[in-house]
């Protein structure tokens, strides 16, 4: 690689954290503080609560404490679903920062994609949760939100004079919703993928306002996956089931993307809209798109300068 | 007299009281057990027990939470005058103010807190032990800024009281600097929570840069109007005098304050008609309904024709100054304001949605019982420190020690 563009994120700091043993310290003096203090009310807990009290930041574990992580979740859904969990935390590889392209002139709005997304990863069944939401629009109107018809439900697809324009997240190298978090439960990774740490997401939903594109999704209840609907495929940062009260959204099938293979809404959408790949790769699909297509992005005026792009193939 | 006594004695003044005072704090105890009851149902399946959706992500916690932010802030309505200009009438009751905004400042978090998927994990919240996005999320700044205010007023208020108890005066190279810094504190606190809308960019109802200016006006109309009405409440109710020049001053003031929030608002309103780009939709929604969801519209003109009433009311001496047309003012103007910076600020910049969706959101009795379990926890916070309050203020439980002088508390021992 002969040079890295300046839309590169940054590396996140995990290095860095891990090297300030007086941060960590302190904060195991808190926590035996805290411990002390609710020892009355945890004694009387499950080790399980007590261990979920208590998690890190993701980013602040150790190995060992990522690979104890992976065990105990590992654990804990494989005896949920009954299935040979496969739980990877496999990191971003150096080189690579993930770029999307959506070729709206194929897009029939079959919604495919939607349930093939749902499936890979583990989204919630009851209540219903989808990360990528296809919006019905006008041809006359062009591209205008305050038109659009997420609800479409014809007998065929397309419908006449009408497009499909599919959203979800648009992994913005200028995030808002990351900057807005206040406890940093969701940061860039470095190929991109902006991330969640549902161990250590509050819940206060500052993302959810912040994102312009509805990206975001909230477990309002219990998430309820069926056992035999399981995807046992996990990635900790990504599909592992969720739990109630943490935000999740689209990780570009971070345990798929990092494994090399496509995600799922790509693999599976019928017209071959859907284009994805490295956009450090000059020879990559998705640079040969930026390159020859014509190119834009959602709310542009935003600044949020996504890497998820929109193009007309013809 | 030690701090342990000093909590004897306060508890101790908190235990007396008639009837009357048994039976509000019956009413608010029973409150608080049917919302809290409430909210172990919501511990127990979640925020779906409210009506918030992806759509509307924040409702009515937020605005309240938004609400009371303001009401928090109104106690330098009380204290500018008392102290930077030494208007004494104002300065004996000044601790009210600063009563007020302690239990303004809980019902705020308590909201935070009830909004929270996961409360249990509010540690990762604070600085040095958890991981606060500091200084890039405005919400981080809202929980230190919040609760310095917070730490600032009980200091004060516990101070002010813990001295008034042994008959001493307080002290004022103390009080007074911290009572000059609760001024910056409160205009930051509402500042900051302004903030946290105003800079969205997704969401143009709220990405405007008069945004922050709005909320201090309408805190200062909403904040003074409460304290005004509890004045009254508390001149009745016990022996504590409060001079008719203190509340027609804060009436008065509300009067500029009342003025500076309708032009905010109508300037506010004209450059969104006027230039009526697709960024009209939200207060569209809000005045006169979206794709024929109008769930709003009768709030909406309800607060602008209690905000015109009300500044009318405050504007003329005649009627501010007569005590039942400014009692309909101060109740027309909170009812404009609770509307205005509780939900008729959060639901339109949700509805439609960043992709154009209409959810049409309203609260469900949990959230309305939770929202009155806390309210009742906040009058409950009052009621309590006043008890211990008025009678040193009134100097009715002063321990008098030979030579000591009784001093009211607000009142500087120049």
């Amino acid at each position: 690689m002969a040079h890295r563009p300046t839309d590169v994120p940054a590396v996140d700091g995990s290095a860095e954290e891990r090297a300030q043993p007086a941060a960590v310290l302190r904060r195991r003096d808190f926590l035996t503080a805290i411990g002390v203090a609710a020892a009355g009310y945890l004694a009387g807990c499950s080790d399980e609560v007590r261990e979920a009290f208590f998690r890190n930041h993701f980013l602040e574990l150790s190995p060992q404490e990522v690979e104890a992580r992976l065990r105990r979740l590992r654990d804990t859904y494989g005896a949920r679903y009954g299935k040979n969990v496969d739980m990877s935390a496999v990191a971003a590889r150096p080189g690579v920062v993930f770029g999307y392209a959506l070729d709206l002139s194929r897009c029939v709005g079959c919604r495919r994609c939607v349930y093939a997304c749902v499936r890979e990863n583990n989204q919630s069944r009851d209540p219903q949760i989808q990360w990528i939401r296809v919006l019905e629009m006008e041809k006359d109107k062009g591209i205008d939100f305050a038109e659009a018809n997420p609800y479409y439900d014809p007998e065929r697809v397309p419908e006449e004079h009408h497009f499909y324009l599919p959203v979800a997240c648009q992994q913005c190298r200028q995030p808002q919703c990351t900057m807005v978090c206040p406890v940093q439960a969701t940061w860039q990774e470095p190929d991109g993928i902006v991330a969640i740490d549902y161990d250590w997401c509050i819940g206060c939903r500052c993302c959810m306002a912040a994102c312009p594109y509805g990206a975001r999704h909230f477990n309002w209840g219990d998430p309820h996956v069926p056992a035999d609907e399981i995807n046992p495929d996990m990635h900790v940062l990504g599909n592992r089931p969720r739990l109630r009260g943490v935000v999740e959204k689209c990780t570009f099938c971070v345990q798929r993307v990092r494994d090399g293979r496509y995600p799922a809404c790509v693999e599976i959408c019928p017209v071959g809209a859907r284009k994805f790949g490295n956009l450090m790769d000059p020879e990559g699909e998705i640079s040969l798109i930026l390159e020859q297509k014509r190119v834009f992005v959602l709310k542009a005026e935003l600044n949020t300068q996504p890497k998820f792009y929109y193009f007309y193939g013809t | 007299m030690g701090p342990v006594e000093f909590v004897g004695t306060a508890l101790r003044f908190m235990l007396r009281g008639g009837k009357a005072y048994w039976l509000w704090v019956a009413v608010l105890v029973v409150l608080i057990g049917w919302g809290g009851w409430a909210y172990i149902d919501q511990l127990r399946e979640g925020l779906i027990v409210t009506h918030m959706r992806d759509q509307v992500s924040w409702a009515f916690y937020i605005g309240n939470f938004t609400f009371l932010v303001g009401v928090a802030a109104a106690a330098v309505v009380l204290v500018i005058p008392a102290y930077v200009y030494n208007w004494k009438p104002i300065k004996e009751v000044a601790i009210l103010g600063e009563i007020l905004a302690i239990s303004a400042i809980v019902m705020c978090l308590l909201f935070v807190v009830a909004d929270m998927g996961h409360p249990e994990r509010f540690w990762h919240l604070i600085p040095g032990i958890g991981r606060m996005n500091f200084p890039q999320a405005l919400l981080a700044w809202d929980v230190l800024v919040l609760n310095l205010y917070l730490v600032l007023n009980v200091t004060i208020v516990t101070h002010i009281l813990y001295r008034g108890l042994q008959g001493r005066p307080y002290n004022a190279q103390l009080v007074v600097p911290l009572i000059l810094f609760s001024i910056p504190a409160a205009v930051g606190i509402h500042t900051v929570t302004a903030f946290i809308y105003a800079g969205l960019a997704g969401r143009p109802f709220w990405n405007a840069s008069i945004l922050a200016p709005r909320f201090l006006c309408s805190a200062f109309c909403s904040g003074p109007a409460i304290m005004l009405i509890l004045f009254q409440i508390l001149q009745r109710t016990t022996k504590i005098a409060i001079k008719d020049e203190a509340i027609w001053k804060i009436a008065e003031l509300m009067a500029y304050a009342m003025f500076l929030n309708l032009f905010l608002l109508g300037a506010e309103v004209f450059k969104e008609y006027y230039s009526a780009t697709e960024h009209l939709v939200h207060l569209q929604y809000l005045f006169s309904g979206f794709r024929g969801h109008r769930a709003l519209v009768p709030y909406a003109w309800a607060f602008v024709a209690c905000g015109v009433i009300a500044f009318l009311l405050f504007l003329f001496p005649r009627t501010r100054r007569n005590i039942v047309t400014l009692n309909i003012g101060c109740l027309l103007i909170y009812a404009s304001v609770y509307i205005e910076k509780g939900m008729g600020l959060v639901i339109p910049a949700f509805t439609p949605d960043t992709l154009g969706e209409v959810y049409e959101y309203v609260p469900t009795l949990h959230e309305l019982r939770i929202g009155a379990a806390i309210f009742a926890t906040g009058f409950l916070v009052f009621t309590l420190l006043c008890k211990v309050a008025i009678p040193i203020l009134t100097g009715e439980f002063t321990t008098r020690r030979a030579g000591a002088t009784r001093l009211a508390p607000g009142v500087h021992p120049a």
